[in-house]
């Protein structure tokens, strides 16, 4: 148990923040526990913010998270961490002030991947998701009746926000460079099943397609030029190209971390450059890069709010000093609500071989696909069919056979194998 | 205690709910439960409301316990422990 003396910090303030911290609380730690946060807002629920919050169901605002009443923590929001010594162990902020740890929670997360030229990011009508002020000033340019909304990006975020447009009743073009929307996470054979689904709903996807550069009249957006000539005309556009995982201010504490993520242990503890643990200081979330047990220790930060939320129990329990006992292993889980379409998943694609299809027809919409690597399975995908999925989950942690044994419980014939489409 | 946009510490935050939507599996009985703050869209598309009205406690929580899943956490201040 730590001492009560001892001060904690936890650099970031978003869902991994927020569980870490009750989850040190929950261990025992009194001592003092400060929160620092880049944004002046208190931990909030993301993945609200490109489903309810677009949709105009509820404010920007009202996503602050439970758990922040009674926490007994000192707030210090709208003030970024820059930098970290290690040596004097102190977090320097924004306003020039140290605040000194004897334990120090890593929980910085990433922000979205800027467009590549900065002046046309700044337009007006151009858009990044990721924050809660994002996702308000979003919500009221789809709200003003845009005469078309343009996705660059076809990923989780870029099919949230085209297929909520579709359900706002606004025409919407997402353009993908790949072959399909999602292959890169779900290969293009699952990729154009869910691409079908949304372009019924009609949502115009442009794929193999890029945006070479934005036209502005007078700082606010017009259209879109292709790589290939063509153009689209749209008063909005959302920049959907990933994250960034936010990193800069180690740079010089000696941490092992880049734009990839910051190293941990198998214990949640992070490690410098050479490979030396910190045992004062773990990081969860979107930013800690970690070997997952469950995959042959393939080193993987993983961006899923479970994880972040589970992650972060583990790695608070570790700096408070109740460690947990075995290496932080959950199987990867996540979902996203995508119009009224339900993509959830458990397990990681990466380096899959096969992919099945055990429940439902893409066709309806309605499925499962289950996915192999060489001969056991590694990940499952439901698309409207979470019931399903458990069964699956299980299977996957398991690491059972590839393919299943028998036939799909809905149909009688047996399972067909297809190639998943990863490029 | 840096400024903020929110109301500070100390001051109640009022009723909070999250629902992890990985647990979610659409029974749907915290739209019987809670009509006005939670509803299935599609096939199993879960909306709620995250901030509801301090007087509409007795249905959040009714919609919790209700959850098959336990999916729903719910952060009331006037109901501590």
């Amino acid at each position: 148990m730590a001492r009560t003396s001892e001060r904690a910090v936890i650099v970031g303030a978003g869902l991994a923040a927020l569980r870490g911290a009750e989850a040190m609380r929950a261990a025992g730690f009194s001592g003092p526990l400060a929160v620092i946060g880049a944004e002046p807002h208190y931990p909030y629920d993301r993945p609200p913010l490109s489903k309810h919050v677009l949709a105009g169901a509820i404010p920007a605002d009202a996503t602050t998270l439970p758990g922040i009443h009674g926490l007994d923590a000192d707030w210090h929001l709208g003030n970024p961490a820059i930098g970290l010594d290690r040596g004097r162990r102190a977090v320097l902020l924004a306003d020039g002030r140290d605040l000194p740890y004897d334990r120090l929670l890593i929980a910085t997360g990433t922000r979205a991947r800027p467009w590549p030229n900065p002046h046309e990011g700044r337009l007006a009508g151009v858009f990044t998701l990721r924050g809660r002020d994002d996702a308000a000033a979003l919500r009221r340019a789809l709200a003003a009746g845009p005469r078309r909304v343009l996705v660059i990006g076809g990923g989780f975020i870029g099919c949230e926000v085209a297929s909520l447009c579709r359900k706002l009743g606004l025409p919407v073009t997402l353009v993908e460079p790949g072959p399909t929307p999602l292959a890169r996470v779900l290969g293009s054979t699952v990729g154009a099943f869910i691409g079908a689904i949304h372009a019924g709903h009609g949502v115009e996807i442009r794929c193999g397609a890029e945006v070479e550069w934005l036209e502005d009249a007078e700082g606010r957006l017009v259209r879109a030029h292709l790589v290939d000539g063509s153009r689209i005309d749209a008063d909005v556009a959302v920049i959907a190209l990933g994250a960034v995982r936010n990193t800069e201010w180690l740079d010089g504490s000696g941490l092992s971390a880049d734009p990839g993520g910051v190293d941990c242990d198998a214990s949640g503890h992070v490690h410098d450059t050479d490979g030396q643990t910190d045992p004062r200081i773990a990081a969860a979330g979107d930013v800690a890069r970690f070997s997952h047990p469950l995959y042959e220790g393939r080193r993987v930060a993983l961006e899923h709010w479970s994880h972040a939320a589970a992650q972060a129990v583990h790695a608070g329990r570790l700096l408070a000093g109740t460690p947990p006992g075995e290496p932080y292993g959950a199987l990867p889980t996540f979902w996203s609500t995508q119009g009224d379409l339900v993509v959830k998943s458990a397990g990681l694609t990466e380096g899959a071989d096969a992919v099945a299809i055990t429940q439902g027809d893409p066709a309806a919409g309605r499925f499962i696909a289950l996915y192999g690597r060489a001969g056991r399975c590694i990940a499952a995908l439901s698309v409207d069919s979470a019931r399903w999925l458990p069964a699956h989950a299980e299977m996957v942690a398991a690491g059972a056979p590839f393919p299943p044994h028998g036939a799909a419980a809905d149909r009688p014939k047996a399972i067909k194998i297809l190639e998943p489409g990863f490029s | 205690m840096s400024a903020s946009a929110d109301a500070p510490p100390g001051s109640p935050p009022g009723l909070r709910v999250s629902v992890d939507l990985n647990l979610c599996q659409a029974y749907a009985q915290c739209c019987y439960a809670a009509p006005r703050h939670f509803r299935i869209e599609g096939h199993e598309a879960l909306y709620y409301d995250p901030a509801p009205a301090a007087q509409d406690r007795d249905d959040i929580e009714r919609a919790r316990v209700a959850c098959p899943v336990q999916a729903i956490r719910v952060e009331d201040p006037e109901r501590r422990g």
